[in-house]
């Protein structure tokens, strides 16, 4: 409650008249300089690795996070918090395996419903007042019971139309780096930059505020849940183009790693605070750092030290931890 | 006639009886697809499978009632470490059963106690906090245990088996404890405190509760009990794993809230587990003898939830 009263107008209003604060201009660095650790990290390990065809390996599944992550903070934009979207991403996943390639026509439809399904969700969350976390858990299990129906063994083809898309080569830029910053720039200029994202935000930090001034919640609500429904119906198709087969758990890790990038990208979990470029960033780093520990198996942090492989999934919470309490240091510095 | 009426409403108000109820509807299909044979033992299996998620349901209750926000993702990630602590440490010697059981335990403890240094110090919100420790605890899992699975002693795997008139000991132990955990809830100064902060914590704060203390013994707690769950589940299974835990996780939040704890915390409901739980089991019970797949068991676990909270309300209902 008191995160709703702070983020009031009278909040916003000081925070546009602070532009020169250095705290502020390194908070909102922090997840482009933690990119470029990464980056410096992995070419101390294998300078070769930072190259065209090494980002395009390494990055190749970059796309799908990033857009699960984006799918996510369309979600914490109205300060709410999606458990499902790991599940969503593995069922549409399967769908696209199943159906898109032999009937197209089903595939498009099933795809279709589940992004109106998304929407009712969220009209349904505000509707009865619930805790999103509760639902969207609830959901977790609905679509991953959805997906296991549609494809109980993993397999399955990828439409060519899709993998031809996603090994796209552009020249002199790998084809994931493209498609990021595409979907940065667009995801940016539609939550920060029109009135409709300005609303959506402000839902998140005062939804009383904005229901008094007329807006419709329940319309607000809806629309953010079926955007997440959009984006992660994307990243389930680019999963399946990176992949080229589907299996309803595979992409169960992208619930944590959507959060854990929005969060690193500088997103507040209340009040509708968030960045889209810095959760793309924050995706990509996540990526980065689990691809870096992954190909070069024992890579040597200081001289004389590596981190053992049993570690790897360790090293990604720690770089959570670790970015996270620089940023309490400089919030706290701000408060 | 008028004390029946007032008993009816009062029994209404009771949230948990939704549960118990929908556990009974179930296990009597479940009886029934069976032929009318063998109600009793389908009832002490799903006893002895709950008990389990019961256990760390309780941590995960009095973590979820502190109030918005506060939830341990990293139950999994401890009762896979609790699990083989306990193993290693007892080696398989009935005589370091005791020593065995302490050492989960405390390993539970002090994750715990990690957990909530993290959103203390770091002020991480919970739900990353106990996320990022997870992947941590989860790396300390496999470099300690070594992907062995070590055999629990002889003794210890009979006593965590053994059935007093077919119901199974941890199943007794732990409806022990959720009597405890509702005596301590209810007229305990910790308990009284825990739904304070729930309900509003700078209520609490001002009328001198000390929030930190009341939190960082409730993140022990849920530590604790998610280590001794992992110890008795490697006894239960016959060694220890460290994906023991990995279906808790879920659970573990899915029973607190079908079992009528307030999401948006002050208010627990400590017997709802047990029909929650009762309930899970029996639906994934009469799906499985039903010939229907674990694709439906999951839609409907998910459906379940979602009805639950849709029927209960959610902030609403406090307010």
């Amino acid at each position: 409650m008191n995160a709703v009263v702070k983020s009031g107008p009278s909040k916003l209003w000081t925070d546009q008249n602070r532009r020169f604060d250095p705290r502020r201009l390194f908070r909102s660095a922090l997840p482009g300089l933690s990119l470029l650790i990464v980056l410096a990290a992995i070419y101390d390990f294998n300078p070769r690795a930072i190259s065209y065809f090494g980002f395009n390996l390494m990055l190749n599944l970059a796309v799908p996070v990033a857009l699960a992550t984006a799918a996510q903070l369309c979600i914490i934009a109205v300060s709410d918090l999606d458990l499902s979207i790991g599940a969503y991403v593995g069922f549409i996943a399967c769908v696209t395996t199943t159906w898109l390639p032999t009937t197209p026509l089903l595939g498009t439809a099933a795809i279709l419903a589940s992004i109106v399904a998304y929407g009712a969700l969220g009209a349904l969350v505000h509707w009865r007042q619930l805790p999103s976390i509760v639902v969207t858990l609830g959901m977790s299990f609905v679509w991953l019971g959805l997906a296991l129906f549609v494809r109980p063994q993993p397999g399955g083809l990828s439409p060519v139309w899709l993998s031809t898309f996603m090994g796209l080569h552009v020249p002199y830029v790998p084809f994931p780096i493209v498609a990021a910053v595409v979907l940065a720039i667009v995801l940016h200029l539609v939550l920060m930059n029109t009135a409709f994202g300005a609303v959506l935000r402000g839902a998140g930090g005062n939804a009383t505020a904005v229901g008094r001034s007329g807006w419709s919640l329940l319309r607000i609500k809806a629309t953010a849940y079926a955007m997440a429904g959009v984006l992660g119906s994307l990243a389930g198709l680019s999963l399946v183009g990176v992949s080229s087969s589907a299996d309803a758990n595979m992409a169960n890790g992208y619930t944590l790693l959507s959060i854990a990038g929005a969060i690193l990208g500088g997103a507040e979990f209340i009040g509708g605070r968030i960045s889209p470029i810095g959760a793309v960033m924050g995706a990509l780093t996540l990526q980065l750092a689990t691809v870096a520990l992954n190909f070069f198996q024992l890579p040597e942090v200081f001289p004389g030290f590596r981190i053992p492989p049993e570690w790897q999934v360790g090293a990604q919470g720690i770089i959570l931890i670790v970015i996270l309490a620089i940023r309490a240091l400089i919030n706290r510095g701000e408060a | 006639m008028k004390s029946l009426k007032e008993s009816l409403i009062r029994w209404r108000r009771r949230p948990w009886i939704w549960s118990f109820l929908g556990a009974i509807l179930i296990w009597v299909l479940a009886v029934g697809l069976a032929g009318g044979h063998g109600g009793w033992s389908v009832f002490t299996t799903a006893l002895a499978f709950s008990a389990f998620t019961v256990l760390v349901g309780l941590g995960q209750m009095f973590v979820i009632t502190l109030g918005p926000g506060n939830i341990d993702l990293s139950l999994p990630a401890n009762i896979g470490l609790a699990s083989a602590v306990a193993m290693k440490v007892m080696d398989g010697s009935d005589a370091r059963i005791a020593i065995g059981l302490g050492a989960a335990i405390l390993a539970g403890l002090l994750i715990g106690l990690a957990n909530y240094a993290l959103i203390r110090v770091l002020r991480i919100p919970p739900l990353i906090a106990t996320l990022s420790s997870s992947f941590v605890i989860r790396s300390v899992g496999i470099s300690y245990g070594r992907g062995l699975q070590i055999k629990p002693p002889q003794a210890f795997a009979d006593v965590v088996l053994t059935r007093i008139g077919g119901i199974s000991l941890p199943a007794l132990l732990v409806l022990l404890m959720s009597i405890f955990a509702g005596v301590v809830l209810a007229r305990t100064v910790y308990g009284r405190s825990v739904l304070a902060v729930g309900q509003n914590a700078r209520a609490a704060r001002l009328a001198g509760l000390p929030v930190g203390l009341v939190r960082l013994a409730t993140y022990a707690l849920c530590g604790a009990l998610g280590g001794l769950c992992g110890a008795l589940l490697a006894g239960f299974t016959g060694g220890s794993s460290l994906d023991v835990g990995a279906e808790y996780l879920l659970t573990s939040i899915a029973v607190v809230v079908i079992g009528g704890t307030s999401v948006a915390g002050g208010l627990a409901n400590v017997p709802g587990l047990w029909g929650a739980a009762l309930m899970l089991f029996l639906t994934a019970t009469l799906l499985n003898s039903s010939g229907l797949g674990v694709d439906v068991r999951d839609l409907m676990t998910g459906l379940i939830i979602i009805a639950v909270i849709t029927l209960a309300g959610g902030r609403r209902s406090l307010r």
